[in-house]
């Protein structure tokens, strides 16, 4: 039959050599979308399914809009997310710089700097968890042992202190992705220009400020834009370190939607909530993207 | 003022030495090319000059100064890379500023200089392009513009031409050379190409193996070669060289032939001596196609075994005294393989060379 089909109107032949792939697609990206945002038009809640046949608009839209409970930890994640992200940088590219000079042992610490992103992000969270524990946490008793402090420093309990701890293990857990993308742009770079560069008069700050940071600057987007899908959706370190507490002075948006969808059942508004923090990533990648569009556009031909 | 003196200067690489003690003293405003076979140390001692390479021993002089310990920039030098290394991320005009800016020139100043450099170059209508936007050859006016901006005491070149196909080639050196007459500084050019070393030098600089072979303007050492190396590399297609003996006041070819001692070479050699005889394939020639046809020559009877004809002229591959040569016929004549030809040998452009040294038999 099908023989009969691609013979008889060939110009068929790609659609029905597409068929698998647009069935896969439509099941799995195409109907959770439209299920999702129609779910976010009603106020569908877990336990009563009937309540996903009550269409209410854009209500829990226009609710979000105006509710400082659903901004403050948005504001939160778009904080979090551009502390973690420069620092990433900044430590990312100093590994990689470091790593880049020396001879000696360079594949070995090369794999032992990919070591945090082999590590399950709950376990990740886990371990700083006790670390940074107030009581049996490493990190006082040892502060504590130097003598550096005499009373335990509520590391995850203080608002300020439980988001720099955070942000701590995220970094620790994930700089290694800017380290290893830059140092393929160390590997990758010309050395010729970094030569003409110090016979045009350039000292070593100068050479690197002036040439290498801009050829490695589409590595960093190309990591930026990785890292920024990652952290806008941070969730289990979270979840595992604070639980967005204390008194959600550490929420950030997905542990605020799980919250609201699965703690509170409000599935709809966490839909909606899900929608527009999805904007906000879509917002991210495009700047990162357009960043490193341009960026790039003197690679393309130059040897 | 920056004439350019290496004093005994070494370079290795670990045990490896790779330049073994070069002297060479290069005047102001001279123009010298560094020439010589893959691998023989031209890039090497030129990035030593720059001080892109750590000096093993000797001495770097830039204008009477040591340089040896001074990073490159405190140099004053500017250098044109084989593959152009422009900055990838910068416009023409920033590629040509960046020395001035780095230098801390007020932008007037830099744009004017700037200006300036496009102009002689010709680069002005693309100075809002970035290297990718470029062709080959306007990638290499960029660098040379970049070079020049600088005003520097003095400029390098390692290969710049030899990315270019063979007419742009010829075109960038005509304008190397207008440009050194229209800003004369001092040049050291290194190529592995004998055409450019030829045409561009004012003097060359013959290397082999991390030595100098031979140093002299171009005509000397086209017409004087001090060894057999320089005579093979230098002149195209490369000189002849056949093993002989002197006896009895003639070189006496391995088959027997036997030719006279050039005159201006009768004092320098003594009987038995293992000699190579030195001859250009232009100086073979058959009678009546020769360059020319007075000065004292020897006649031999060749068989043609291939002819490659060339226009005007043809090359011709023969054996003499058992050997393959490279001869050479003036005027659009047709040669068939296995024509048996007299071929007259002009004796007075010939040369002698020390079997055993290599070295010419005539004191310079
Ligand atoms: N970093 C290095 N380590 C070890 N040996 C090197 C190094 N750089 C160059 N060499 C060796 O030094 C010798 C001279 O190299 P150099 O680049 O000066 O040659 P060159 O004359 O410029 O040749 P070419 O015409 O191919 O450019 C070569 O045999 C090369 O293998
Ligand atoms: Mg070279």
């Amino acid at each position: 039959m099908i023989r009969a089909l691609t013979t008889k109107r060939p110009e068929m032949t790609p659609f029905l050599l597409l068929t698998p792939a647009l069935i896969t697609m439509l099941f799995v990206v195409a109907l959770p979308l439209v299920f999702s945002l129609w779910t976010s038009l009603t106020p569908y809640q877990l336990t009563k399914p009937q309540t996903i046949y009550s269409f209410v608009g854009l209500r829990n839209y226009t609710r979000l809009l105006t509710d400082p409970g659903f901004w403050i930890p948005f504001g939160r994640t778009v904080l979090f997310l551009t502390i973690a992200l420069n620092l990433e940088f900044a430590f990312g590219l100093g590994i990689a710089l470091l790593i880049n000079k020396i001879t000696w042992g360079q594949r070995g610490l090369r794999t032992i700097m990919m070591f945090p992103m082999m590590f399950s992000p709950i376990l990740v969270g886990f371990q700083f968890k006790f670390i940074f524990n107030d009581n049996i946490g490493i990190l006082n008793n040892a502060l504590q042992s130097l003598g550096l402090t005499d009373q335990a420093i509520p590391w995850l309990v203080d608002a300020k202190l439980a988001m720099f701890s955070l942000l701590f293990a995220e970094i620790w857990m994930s700089t290694s992705v800017f380290a290893i993308l830059l140092l393929a742009g160390l590997f990758a770079m010309p050395r010729d220009p970094l030569e003409a560069a110090k016979v045009d008069g350039c000292n070593a700050f100068q050479t690197f400020r002036h040439i290498t940071l801009p050829f490695l600057m589409p590595f960093a987007y190309i990591a930026m834009t990785i890292r920024s899908l990652d952290v806008a959706r941070a969730y289990d370190i979270v979840k595992v370190m604070t639980g967005g507490g204390p008194a959600g002075r550490t929420e950030l948006l997905w542990t605020m939607i799980a919250r609201t969808g699965y703690e509170n059942a409000k599935m709809g508004q966490a839909n909606a909530m899900a929608y527009i923090s999805t904007v906000l990533s879509i917002l991210f990648t495009w700047y990162f993207y357009r960043k490193l569009i341009a960026a790039r556009r003197f690679m393309g031909g130059v040897q | 003022m920056a004439a350019i003196t290496l004093e005994k200067v070494v370079k290795k690489y670990g045990a490896l030495g790779v330049v073994h003690g070069i002297d060479l003293t290069i005047a102001h405003e001279e123009f010298v090319v560094l020439v010589g076979p893959s691998g023989c140390g031209k890039s090497t001692t030129l990035r030593m000059i720059a001080g892109l390479e750590d000096i093993t021993g000797g001495l770097v002089k830039i204008g009477g100064q040591v340089v040896n310990d001074l990073p490159p920039r405190k140099r004053n030098i500017s250098m044109v890379f084989q593959n152009y290394a422009l900055y990838p991320h910068m416009n023409v005009r920033d590629n040509l500023g960046f020395g001035l800016k780095i230098a801390g020139q007020s932008p007037a100043e830099i744009s004017k200089r700037v200006g300036e450099a496009a102009e002689i170059l010709g680069l002005t209508p693309l100075l809002d392009r970035t290297p990718a936007e470029l062709s080959g050859g306007q990638r290499q006016r960029v660098a040379m513009g970049r070079a020049i901006v600088r005003n520097p005491d003095a400029f390098l070149f390692d290969e710049p031409l030899s990315n270019l196909d063979a007419k742009l080639r010829g075109q960038m050196r005509a304008e190397i050379k207008k440009l050194h007459q229209k800003v004369r500084t001092t040049v050291v050019y290194v190529t592995h190409d004998q055409v450019e070393a030829m045409t561009l030098a004012d003097r060359i600089v013959v290397m082999k193996d991390g030595h100098i072979e031979q140093v002299g303007t171009p005509m000397q050492v086209f017409n004087h070669p001090a060894t057999t190396f320089v005579a093979t590399f230098i002149g195209s297609p490369p000189m002849n060289l056949l093993p002989a003996t002197i006896s009895g006041g003639a070189v006496r070819l391995a088959d027997g032939t036997a030719v006279p001692v050039p005159d201006r070479l009768t004092g320098h050699v003594r009987d038995g001596m293992a000699v190579l005889l030195g001859i250009r394939p232009d100086d073979i020639s058959p009678v009546g196609h020769g360059l020319s046809q007075d000065g004292p020559g020897a006649e031999v009877a060749l068989t043609v075994d291939l002819a490659e004809p060339l226009g005007m002229e043809s090359l011709i591959y023969t054996r003499l005294a058992g050997q393959e040569v490279q001869a050479k016929l003036y005027g659009p004549r047709i040669v068939a393989p296995g024509e048996v030809l007299t071929f007259r040998l002009a004796l007075d452009r010939a040369h002698l060379f020390d079997a055993a040294t290599g070295k010419t038999v005539r004191a310079l």
